[in-house]
């Protein structure tokens, strides 16, 4: 009797030490602001970044992205390669080794069978998961062992790295979602609102469109992790007064997405008590330039690309192109538009580092003299009034872009940089919801693209650059035929630019990959099919007593939460 | 009066119907798309599969049949079953009307935002009458007195000023400068103790104020300029030439006629409180129904819409007919039988 009561005090003593030693939640709460509030915490029916990164703090994919672009196992215990026999010879399969001491917030064990089940989940055509094409060429997802996953695919797959991995991707619990697959997927709201994950914190309380708590995960697989015992992720409102919260007032640590001009936020962090941390991932703002003849004559004809019988009659000459190129000068639009938070580039595949061509550089120095000369030559002559106009067709353009007060300053910047060409331009701007949603009824998407150049910003998923540059190939030319869904908006097709797609995704070698990927760049560009014009950062901002952020574009922001701490 | 009350409200059942079907049709006709804000990295068929998913595509009168079903059959029974615990047969397919954006119940969206709005709008107007009456009585009864001067002017500032910008003042004075109260409003503060009470205290200030400021502007002009037209009437001067007191004459006799219509208004802005306040809600971040109902419209999520501007539209119906059975009692001129 006597010694069990010692034992049991020993075995109380030594718990209370791992407590105080492990501190798990010492640093008490960390407030994080998002200006657009987090709807659900399914990241397969969202798709939208504040949610996807909402969710990543309690779901966990099997790889996460590295800050530098490169791979860190979180799930599964190392990265599958060719040469550690992950991936097989022939590229078609890639088998996952799982952790075996990884136990979901419940405490029941993480298998192969949840890994197993969230290819299912989101696999299934009822469920409308956002993440589809991270499941895209597969043959089938089988668990080969209790920790040990094989996905086969139906074609070779250099780059196998996206189901699964990422934010975007994580791995839901069977057990919970279970009776959530297919069409029942939309109706699984107490699931989507509070999914159980390995992650360091959990789900306490989700008010969606509002606020969501987070309490740490005490089966944590890391004992002394996270340093924080609360998250409180709010939301509303709009980015200025998310990163006065940060900046001036101190209520919040941390503040997403701050797109505010780049006086303002520099005014704010003068105050001194929070700092800007950005990252570059691949997003450019980009003008493209449509190669369709989209005259409202046409009618059903308008826009189409009809295997090349349907040029524009006046963007068609390269000359033109370049001039209109080379009339922008893309220093003055960071220098407006987003300060540090942007730089100027000539790529459309910027980053990461090993991809980002050199050639084209020279699209940097504005050359109005030269833009004039190339139009001059291309035949456009000045009329009495100014305009330039070749065979009775004025040099006119119609310029749309959604509504945003950044675009709009530069829609203006360059309609006066064209004018001075001799081009009258026409501006327009349409509602985001509108431009970038594909209601095939609406003549004013970006998908339509039913004017002469329109201008937004895109990026790749995580670092696959392989299937962005799929969008420029022939087949995703947008059109009636495929109700204007089409990735390739402005019709430009090039079988040399398709070929050596078709190459990248057969190489391996990752040289010979970085030197096809700049390739492909260098033809988008040089062929003046899109102008890229800023090649933007994500910013947050975080409060100084705030440690231990490291903030990437390649996966969530929040990516480390459980390294966070409260310092000095 | 009760055939009346009855009529009017048998006339409103066809009068919602059409107003539910009209709403409908608009939301349906605008251009938007629920998938419209997701990022360019998702392609376009994977948009196509979500839009399907959530019924987006359906025919028009598909649409209408469905949500009307829902809104009208499904959603009583659901609040039936859980206000009393009991489970009705077929409980499992009877699909609620679910909002695109987050896959959650309409209603118990509405039902989570409630609380905050009814408190912070709900109290804003409640304060903006308490104010506007006296002020408006004073100004009236003392035309022209620096009194009227000032009050005028504090109230053409009130009304012409943008809460937008009243709101972003108050908050660079007192949360930026001073530090005195919170620019975040907390939805998951629970009152249980005096700190916890001083805390939702302080965050309710500025947005209350602001909208008080507001309201209380536009009402009190009103009530002055109703109290200016009674005051020279000929009841007035009967009742002064009576040797009735002044005090009896403006507050029993003035004050009851001016404020007939003055009830009206009042009752016919009670649904606005519902509805919230857009701006307000979104600059302190209170997250009510204002903000459910703009994200709603941002995102093209059409069910949280239609169903948000639905109700609006009852409540409109409803506190019309109130008004309209109030000026019954208010006014004895007025008789429905």
């Amino acid at each position: 009797m006597k010694f069990v009561r010692t034992t049991t005090l020993v075995v109380g003593l030594l718990a209370l030490m791992g407590a105080s030693l492990a501190q798990q939640g010492r640093d008490g709460t960390v407030t994080l602001l998002y200006w657009q509030a987090v709807s659900i915490l399914n990241p397969y029916l969202s798709g939208g970044t504040k949610d996807i990164y909402g969710s990543s703090i309690v779901l966990e994919p099997l790889a996460r992205y590295a800050p530098d672009g490169s791979f860190i196992p979180y799930l599964a215990t190392e990265i599958p390669t060719q040469e550690n026999g992950g991936i097989s010879d022939d590229l078609r399969s890639i088998t996952w080794t799982l952790r075996d001491d990884v136990v979901w917030s419940d405490g029941t064990p993480f298998t192969s069978a949840d890994v197993v089940f969230t290819g299912a989940y989101c696999m299934s055509d009822e469920a409308g998961c956002t993440a589809r094409n991270f499941f895209s060429d597969i043959e089938s997802i089988e668990a080969t062992g209790d920790h040990a996953v094989t996905i086969t695919f139906t074609v070779a797959k250099p780059f196998p790295y996206a189901a699964f991995v990422s934010a975007e991707s994580p791995i839901l619990q069977k057990a919970q979602f279970e009776n959530c697959l297919g069409v029942r997927a939309q109706e699984c709201a107490a699931e989507n609102f509070g999914p159980i994950g390995t992650g360091p914190f959990m789900v306490s309380d989700f008010r969606p469109n509002d606020v969501v708590t987070y309490e740490a995960n005490p089966l944590f697989r890391e004992a002394d992790k996270p340093a924080f015992q609360t998250v409180i992720l709010k939301g509303g409102g709009d980015a200025a007064s998310a990163a006065r919260a940060v900046l001036e007032t101190g209520e919040a640590d941390w503040a997403w997405n701050l797109q505010v001009a780049p006086e303002v936020l520099a005014r704010m962090e003068a105050a001194g008590i929070g700092q800007l941390t950005s990252s570059f991932g691949t997003s450019v703002e980009r003008v493209l330039v449509n190669f369709t003849n989209v005259d409202a004559s046409l009618g059903n004809d308008r826009g189409e690309y009809m295997g090349g019988d349907n040029p524009h009659p006046i963007l068609s000459d390269l000359r033109v192109r370049q001039a209109l190129s080379k009339a922008i000068d893309r220093e003055i639009l960071v220098e407006i538009g987003y300060g540090p938070t942007g730089a100027t580039t000539c790529n459309i595949i910027p980053a990461p580092e090993i991809y980002a061509s050199t050639a084209n550089d020279d699209c940097l120095v504005q050359d109005i003299e030269e833009a004039n000369r190339l139009l001059d030559e291309a035949g456009w002559e000045r009329g009495a009034d100014g305009v330039r106009a070749k065979d009775g067709r004025r040099f006119s353009l119609l310029f749309q872009t959604s509504t945003n007060a950044v675009r709009q300053d530069f829609q203006a910047l360059i309609k006066e940089w064209w004018e001075e060409l001799g081009v009258e331009v026409e501006l327009r701007n349409i509602d985001a919801g509108v431009f970038f949603g594909n209601d095939p009824s609406s003549p004013d998407t970006y998908g339509k693209f039913w004017t002469d150049v329109q201008m937004f910003t895109s990026s790749a998923a995580g670092t696959d650059v392989e299937s962005y540059a799929n969008r420029w190939t022939c087949a995703e030319i947008s059109g009636r035929a495929n109700q204007w869904l089409g990735n390739n908006q402005h019709r430009w097709c090039n079988t040399d630019y398709d070929a050596l797609r078709q190459e990248l995704a057969q190489t391996v070698d990752i040289d010979a990959r970085a030197e096809l990927i700049k390739t492909l760049n260098d033809m988008l560009v040089q062929d003046v099919a899109v102008m890229p014009l800023v090649h933007r950062a994500d910013v947050s901002a975080r409060s100084n007593t705030l440690m231990g952020t490291h903030k990437q574009s390649w996966d969530s922001e929040l990516w480390n939460i459980a390294d966070w701490y409260r310092g000095q | 009066m009760l055939r009346y009350l009855a009529r009017r409200l048998l006339v409103a059942i066809p009068t919602l119907l059409a107003i539910s079907f009209i709403i409908f049709a608009v939301l349906d006709l605008a251009p938007g798309d629920p998938t419209g804000n997701l990022p360019l990295t998702i392609p376009a068929e994977v948009r196509e599969q979500v839009r399907r998913s959530l019924g987006a595509d359906d025919p028009f009168l598909i649409k209408y049949a469905k949500w009307a079903r829902q809104f009208f059959v499904y959603e009583p029974i659901s609040l039936f079953e859980n206000a009393t615990g009991l489970a009705l047969p077929g409980k499992e397919n009877r699909l609620r009307i679910l909002s695109w954006q987050t896959r959650s119940p309409v209603s118990d969206l509405i039902v989570q935002r409630l609380p905050q709005t009814l408190w912070v709008v709900g109290l804003a107007y409640l304060l903006g009458i308490v104010i506007a009456i006296p002020v408006g009585v004073y100004s009236a009864y003392r035309q022209y007195s620096v009194f009227d001067q000032i009050g005028t002017l504090v109230s053409m500032i009130g009304f012409s000023v943008p809460t937008f910008f009243t709101g972003l003042l108050a908050i660079i004075i007192f949360s930026v400068q001073l530090k005195w109260l919170p620019s975040i409003y907390d939805t998951t503060l629970v009152v249980r103790d005096w700190p916890s009470f001083v805390q939702q205290v302080k965050q309710m200030i500025m947005p209350v104020t602001v909208l008080a400021f507001f309201n209380a502007s536009q009402l009190s002009r009103f009530m002055r300029s109703t109290m200016l037209d009674n005051l020279h009437q000929d009841y007035a001067r009967t009742a002064r030439s009576k040797g009735l007191k002044e005090s009896v004459v403006v507050l029993q006799h003035v004050l009851r006629n001016s404020l007939i219509p003055v009830v009206t208004l009042i009752a016919l802005g009670i649904p606005g409180v519902f509805t919230g306040a857009i701006i307000t809600e979104q600059i302190f971040r209170v997250n009510g129904l204002g903000d459910l109902l703009i994200r709603g419209i941002y995102n093209s999520d059409i069910p949280l819409v239609q169903t948000i501007t639905f109700m609006f539209a009852v409540l409109i119906v409803f506190f019309n007919i109130l008004a309209d059975v109030a000026y019954g009692f208010l006014d004895p001129r007025i008789r429905y039988d």
